[in-house]
């Protein structure tokens, strides 16, 4: 597969002695003129990789944070058009930082795929995970997008046990997300000393970056897991963060803007603490 | 009628080996739940094989739910139609009332083989989180229904029962409160509970192996409907009949019977206030095809892949999408499926009341009222065999209602 932006992010990360900050938002959360204001803000504020929520009406691997997020979205009127909209928007201005859209299958299935991925490819969208395509299901959507030169994420798990990794591993590219708990995102903290010792054990078996996400909250937190991995992904925070910046009628204020930005700051910080030793 | 059937030489192969039946089915599941999808697949194909799990489920069939239940000739509504041989096969005199226990029984005695030592499920009308409910308590185990809000109030009894019986019962108020969102819940459950805990699908729906599991324990349905006509009648029925939710009862009086090309099959999907109005459960009539809960089948949704809810008097079929099988059967054109409204399905409930002095649950005065239509059009010597899946004590309160009766 040919070079993406993911793929020399990671690189020049690495280069640096540092892992990288990813941050989930949900595309059209608390709207699509809101979120795409803030997602063009990420960046400066700290986050080296954008994770862009497609919202589903039934986002069955997703805590209560990301579930109302994904409503608000929806109930606004967010759509896979605007979706791709933003992305192609941000990439007017930011022509480096990877974007990675995440999501279900079903509203990929009755785009359709094939022009799904076309329409991705040039928006300027990077990578692609999607909660409900295991590796048993690879013709669908992972090899399709290899062809047009989007990278299909693969979640590693903690049941992932040696025989099921290379099934994992197989058509992974970009990096791997290794999902730090067996649940539901925005939930219980992850044990570092755990991770890392899963991080590293599946390290024997790829070359590709791992991401680790889940249930990361605290700088702390992302300081303790950037230790041992490639990077560190938070995504149910952030979303917190901007309800809680919403007005009492659930409409954006300026703080729907504001609170996350601030908290990406604080905790894309942690990434850097491994550099002061 | 596709140029497949000709191609087939049955209808009763399927899943294939990736739990597809055609491009319906499949494993769509997040990665956590890989291994153990897996792990319960090569559980129930050993289990298949073993005679003392065979032997084991057998005889709690006989002697805990009461099978075989009889499969009874209607003289009265025969005769109000005025065509058909019109039978009943009478699940809903199986123990909890219908015929979730089928599948409840064969899937607990597989948890307990697997070492596991909890259970969930998920429930609308709250049938079959009763008859899971009610395993539970036979065999000891820790037991977890999620349950819509909405449908918790409109099924107050059977939450009573489960509580009962043990069980926990969590109200999901996520989404709209019903069928779909306490799957989800439970979905949710088990992926931070895989280890310990076995997820127990109430209907021929989810991720391979489940539609082909479930629908194997529903089969005694139809395997008993053979035996039962031949020994009535000398000869198989013409038509069969059954209600659609997600599709367990209709694929168990189906399946042993697709191969044969003399009986006509119907499926009834729930019209709610008319499929053209957009309030209605029925999948395969007002849905197109999509991916959800672990299969590729068809679905109500927008145009945007949005799952929308669905609608029906009875909250046993309010589920927005279908067994994958079903989708198959209707893309081959083996079965024929229809819909009913909810006011069909009331004059039904209340005409087999009267007329059988049988009250049938609501889900299946879904079948009747299709049979009410179908039978008058048929001759006198056409054996009809409708599924009397439920019965309906649970829904009396709620019809009530709905007749404008204060109880």
């Amino acid at each position: 597969m040919i070079e993406t932006r993911i793929d020399r992010r990671f690189a020049a990360l690495k280069n640096e002695g540092r892992a990288a900050f990813v941050a989930f938002v949900t595309a059209g959360d608390p709207d699509t003129k809101t979120s795409l204001e803030l997602m063009k803000k990420l960046p400066s504020a700290g986050a080296d990789v954008i994770e862009l929520g497609m919202p589903f009406s039934d986002p069955m691997a997703d805590g209560p944070a990301v579930q109302y997020s994904s409503q608000r979205a929806l109930k606004a009127g967010q759509t896979m058009a605007k979706t791709l909209d933003m992305v192609r928007e941000f990439r007017k201005t930011d022509k480096e930082t990877p974007i990675i859209l995440m999501g279900y299958y079903n509203p990929i299935y009755v785009y359709p795929a094939d022009k799904f991925l076309a329409d991705a490819s040039a928006a300027g969208v990077d990578g692609l995970i999607i909660v409900d395509l295991p590796p048993e299901t690879d013709n669908e959507l992972c090899l399709p997008a290899g062809d047009v030169g989007i990278n299909f994420i693969r979640l590693a798990t903690p049941t992932t046990d040696e025989k099921r990794l290379p099934a994992v591993l197989r058509n992974a590219s970009g990096f791997l997300y290794y999902v730090s708990i067996a649940g539901i995102t925005g939930t219980a903290p992850p044990d570092p000393a755990v991770v890392h010792e899963a991080v590293a054990a599946i390290k024997q078996s790829t070359d590709l970056p791992i991401a680790v996400g889940f249930g990361v909250k605290t700088r702390q937190q992302v300081s303790d897991i950037a230790r041992g991995a490639d990077g560190v992904v938070v995504g149910s925070a952030i979303v917190s963060a901007i309800a809680d910046g919403l007005d009492s009628n659930g409409l954006a204020t300026r703080e729907t803007i504001e609170r996350p930005l601030a908290l990406v700051q604080e905790l894309s910080r942690g990434v850097f603490d491994i550099l002061d030793g | 009628m596709s140029s497949n059937e000709t191609i087939l030489n049955s209808f009763r192969s399927g899943p294939d080996e990736e739990g597809a039946f055609g491009h319906f089915g499949g494993r769509f599941v997040a990665e956590t739940l890989m291994p153990l999808i897996l792990e319960l697949e090569e559980a129930y194909e050993t289990a298949k094989k073993d005679p003392d799990y065979a032997r084991e489920l057998n005889d709690l069939a006989k002697h805990y739910a009461g099978r075989p239940s009889p499969l009874y000739f209607a003289p009265r509504l025969t005769e109000h139609f005025g065509g058909a041989k019109i039978y009943f096969k009478r699940d809903e005199l199986n123990h909890t009332g219908s015929h979730k226990i089928n599948n409840t029984l064969g899937q607990i005695l597989l948890a307990k083989r697997m070492g596991k030592k909890r259970i969930i499920a998920e429930t609308g009308a709250g049938q079959h989180g009763v008859a899971t409910a009610t395993v539970a308590a036979r065999f000891n185990m820790e037991c977890v229904v999620y349950m819509g809000a909405t449908d918790i109030e409109r099924q107050a009894p059977n939450v009573f029962r489960m509580k009962l019986l043990g069980a926990t019962v969590i109200p999901v108020t996520a989404g709209t409160g019903t069928l779909k969102d306490a799957m989800n819940e439970a979905l949710r459950d088990w992926v931070a509970n895989v280890e310990s805990t076995f997820y127990l699908i109430g209907t021929a729906a989810g991720p391979h192996p489940y539609p082909a599991m479930v629908r194997d324990f529903q089969s005694v349905i139809g395997n008993e409907v053979r035996e039962q006509i031949m020994e009535a009648e000398g000869r198989l029925p013409d038509s069969l009949v059954a209600c659609i939710g997600g599709g367990s009862n209709a694929i168990g009086l189906f399946h042993p019977f697709l191969d044969d090309k003399g009986v006509d099959i119907y499926g009834v999907e729930a019209a709610g206030k008319g499929v053209e109005t957009g309030e209605h459960a029925a999948s395969l009539n007002g849905g197109k095809p999509g991916v959800l809960h672990g299969n590729r089948t068809y679905l109500l949704q927008d145009d945007e892949g949005q799952i929308t809810d669905a609608y029906s008097i009875s909250a046993g079929l309010d589920y927005p999408g279908i067994g994958p099988e079903h989708s198959w059967l209707k893309e081959q054109g083996r079965v024929n499926y229809v819909a009913v409204t909810d006011n069909e399905a009331l004059d039904a409930f209340q005409l087999c009341t009267k007329l059988e002095g049988i009250i049938p649950a609501l889900e299946p005065a879904h079948a009747l009222a299709f049979v009410e239509k179908l039978a008058p059009t048929l001759s006198r010597d056409h054996l009809l065999v409708m599924n009397m899946c439920g019965r309906g004590d649970k829904d009396v309160f709620a019809v009530a209602g709905y007749l404008g009766v204060g109880l």
